[in-house]
């Protein structure tokens, strides 16, 4: 009964979605009053809907029911609780319906909570959300039903992929989801604004929150996976450059520059046309994201299964929105007049070599990812991997970095180089004096890339942190402190990279118990392994006890399990953190002749790469929570058009304040 | 990109908007200029063995081989972590070796794909080795391929 309630739902669902749509076009094309007044109460209530039957979805899969495939296929029901929840999700149909869940919840938020658009763009709005909702809808209901029925049921699931059955499912796939959808809501914004033709200051500051938001979820969907691929696999690598990695990636660094124009239209109302592509850019990058992934195409634990109906499916949604976007786009681009001029010497200028190095590095990406598939079709079998990304995209992220030193030192409009010269120099000697340490320090050459990685990082640090200089820091807005910690975070990140590929060091050994390891100033005793049992596996578990000075500063039990459910071995690493870095200890295979393999890192800073994506995604927070209460402080009641104005302390200076 | 939009202010009043689409245009072309030569360079091909015997393979250049590990093969070294193994296609033999802790799939008769170059005597140096993770994870180079450990023979279907 369940399952059937929950295909009720979300075909009245589907159908609320027509009528919103209807009923959008009704508002903005022939001006009806009474469609105006019910647009809202629909979206509310198809997002009330869908959320009802994720809910039964989750319920389904907490409660065993093995009648329903999907439970049966992906389920068991000896699995602890958090992977029956989180199981829902754990596969091709369920991180469908989550993906139009979040969507339509979200649909639902706009039209509850959104007040800065002029009435008709925040109704075509949402229409163009209604209608993105549509073809989601299509695809669940015809081609991937969650609901559907096993007769007979099951006497038992067939489980869940053990490398998924980790806390990291909890959370993983919904925040990156929640990161592509909020992009849908960008994309709303910028169809409907091209419909209204709106294209303005004020649609810049209302959509910058809800970019916010999805890329605030991109990062830390993103982050969390990363982390989580690096313990979970164990070869001690925190990026591979997978395809479904760069799926994730893609559409962050859409929204990165996407969030970076917009405040270019919302502050000085210039890259009006720019920031509309840019928004049709990133919704286009999730739907290629959820392509690759849930298609099947790249074979990969992420890809549940391989069904060309449903890649061939996606791909024709991705046709007709992208496609249809665009051509809206052509066919509206000269209602669009252009916005304020600037100089070159500006923050404008800077904030488009930005945007330009994000699209660059962005297209690299997709290239890289697609041309496999692409030469597979003449039947050559390549690999694209790290050597290809390593080499450009590195130093395209430091050019980046190095604009990002003088970015936020530079006024808006136009500036001097010179006195942006004096503004920018305490961090070019922080990076000076980073390429000194380097070069007096470093125990060992390390390349230029690392050296770089170091020099750029020190110089962002201190950069990032320069906008404050000089300023009350009590009656500094919340979102300069949020572009400052976001910021701030890069240089933690880059700075992590850059250790961990320059310091890592690293012990391989078959080793009897009673056999001690040297590395980094640690020692690590074998001292033995045992077979422990878990609920739904079993192990060989090793006991490492690790010292420092003959002081014992703690135990490390890597495993090397095997699940029973579906039956597969999985190495579970252990990881020792200190302030200085992790030491990541893995257990191999037991030789004949009674040897244990060992594996041991030494992984300096490596934690500062998620603690850096931490920051980025605080740093995001604190930007949206202060332009959310910045706006409606100034923005209730008075339409304006116009750009924020741009008061002078915006730009700190260490010869203080400047009129703009 | 800088220099471009610094040069002769005064023009580039009246044509930012031209400006700024050029440089986008510009950024587009150099970025897949940059992509096809870094592919040209970077892009490691995919071998299976009797393939990387008739390609000639120089030392050094990374590559990825694709086989199954030949049944019998498979020895381990003193040091307890260096192994030395034979992937073969059924039509070709190559001789690898790798230090480091096997994937958990990773068997004779299985497959296996080795990342890494040829030394000088023809060696395979793996510095990574894929496997087969469980039924429905495979490396995508890998797909179709099917092994009989009594003949050696390996099915491919689309190779």
């Amino acid at each position: 009964m369940i399952a059937e309630i929950g295909l009720a739902a979300l075909w009245l669902a589907a159908m609320l979605a027509g009528l919103q749509l209807l009923l959008a076009w009704s508002a903005v094309a022939r001006g009806n009053e009474a469609a105006r007044g019910l647009i809202n109460p629909v979206a509310v209530a198809q997002g009330v809907l869908t959320g009802l039957a994720m809910a039964l979805l989750i319920l389904l899969f907490v409660r065993s029911d093995m009648s329903v495939y999907l439970v049966a296929a992906n389920s068991h029901s000896m699995k602890p609780f958090i992977y029956k929840f989180a199981g829902a999700w754990g596969n091709h149909e369920g991180s469908m319906l989550l993906w139009i869940a979040v969507m339509s919840v979200a649909g639902a938020a706009v039209a509850l909570f959104e007040r800065g658009l002029d009435r008709r763009t925040h109704i075509a709005t949402l229409g163009a959300q209604a209608a993105i909702s549509l073809g989601f809808y299509a695809f669940l209901l015809f081609a991937s039903n969650p609901f559907k029925r096993l007769v007979p049921a099951a006497a038992d699931g067939q489980g869940l992929n053990p490398l998924l059955q980790d806390p990291g499912l909890a959370f993983h796939p919904p925040t990156l989801y929640f990161g592509y959808v909020g992009l849908s809501v960008a994309f709303s914004f910028a169809v409907g604004a091209l419909l209204t033709r709106q294209v303005n200051a004020r649609f810049a500051r209302a959509i910058r929150p809800w970019v916010l938001a999805a890329w605030i979820m991109l990062t830390i969907g993103i982050t969390a996976g990363s982390y989580w691929a690096y313990y979970e696999l164990g070869w001690g690598g925190w990026w591979f450059w997978d395809p479904v990695e760069n799926a994730s990636l893609m559409p962050w660094l859409a929204a990165t520059a996407l969030l970076h124009s917009a405040t270019v239209l919302a502050t000085r109302d210039a890259l009006r046309a720019w920031t509309i592509m840019l928004s049709v850019v990133a919704f286009a990058m999730s739907m290629i994201g959820t392509f690759l992934v849930r298609s099947g195409i790249l074979t990969s634990v992420h890809a549940f299964a391989v069904d060309p109906t449903r890649g061939s499916f996606i791909l024709m949604l991705l046709g007709i929105y992208i496609g249809g976007a665009l051509a809206l786009f052509a066919l509206r681009v000269h209602t669009v007049s252009e916005g304020s001029r600037f100089e070159p010497v500006s923050r404008e200028a800077m904030l488009v070599l930005n945007n330009l190095l994000l699209c660059v590095i962005l297209g690299l990406v997709l290239i890289g990812t697609l041309y496999p598939l692409l030469t597979e079709m003449v039947g050559l079998r390549v690999s694209v991997g790290p050597p290809y990304f390593n080499a450009i995209i590195g130093p395209l992220a430091l050019a980046l970095m190095a604009a990002l030193v003088v970015g936020p030192l530079l006024r808006w409009r136009r500036d001097d180089p010179r006195a942006l010269l004096r503004r920018a120099a305490p961090a070019l000697l922080a990076g000076g004096l980073a390429l000194v340490a380097v070069f007096a320090f470093a125990p060992h050459a390390i390349g230029w890339m690392t050296t770089l990685g170091f020099v750029v990082a020190a110089a962002v640090a201190v950069a990032s942190i320069a906008p404050l200089w000089g300023r009350n820091l009590r009656r500094t807005p919340l979102f300069t402190y949020g572009m400052v910690i976001a910021h701030l975070g890069c240089a933690v990140c880059i700075a992590g990279i850059a250790s961990e590929s320059a310091f890592t060091q690293e012990k391989l050994a078959a080793a009897r118990p009673g056999d001690t390891f040297e590395i980094a100033g640690n020692t690590v005793s074998f001292d033995g392994v045992m077979p422990i049992a878990g609920p739904n596996w079993t192990a060989m578990q090793a006991d490492l006890t690790v010292r420092r000075n003959g002081r014992v500063i703690g135990v490390a039990k890597p495993q090397a399990r095997f699940f029973t459910d579906p039956p597969t071995p999985t190495t579970e690493s252990v990881q020792m953190t200190r302030w200085s870095g992790q030491l990541y200890l893995v257990l191999g295979d037991a030789l004949e002749d009674g040897r244990w393999q060992l594996r041991i890192w030494w992984k300096p800073f490596v934690t500062f790469i998620w603690y850096g994506g931490g920051l980025i995604a605080l740093g995001g927070l604190l930007a949206l929570v202060g332009r959310v209460r910045r706006e409606r402080k100034h923005g209730r009641g008075a339409a304006h058009d116009e750009p924020e104005a741009v008061p002078a302390s915006r730009v700190a200076t260490p010869e203080g304040a400047v009129t703009a | 990109m800088v220099a471009v939009a610094s040069s002769r202010p005064g023009a580039k009043r009246k044509h930012q908007r031209l400006i700024l689409v050029l440089l986008a245009l510009a950024a587009l072309i150099g970025g897949v200029l940059l992509a096809m030569s870094a592919l040209r360079d970077q892009a490691a091909y995919f071998y299976t063995p009797v393939e990387a015997k008739a390609a000639h393979i120089e030392p050094g250049k990374a590559v990825r081989l694709g086989g199954m590990v030949e049944v019998g093969s498979l020895k381990r070294g003193e040091d307890g972590v260096t192994i030395h193994f034979n992937l073969t296609d059924g039509e070709g033999t190559v001789p690898a070796s790798f230090s480091g802790i096997t994937p958990d799939l990773f068997k004779e008769g299985s497959g296996a794909i080795a990342e890494g170059s040829f030394d000088a005597d023809g060696t395979f140096r793996a510095t990574n080795i894929l496997a087969k993770h469980d039924e429905r994870y495979m490396p995508r180079e890998m797909e179709g391929m099917q092994y009989d450990p009594q003949t050696h023979k390996v099915e491919a279907d689309n190779i």
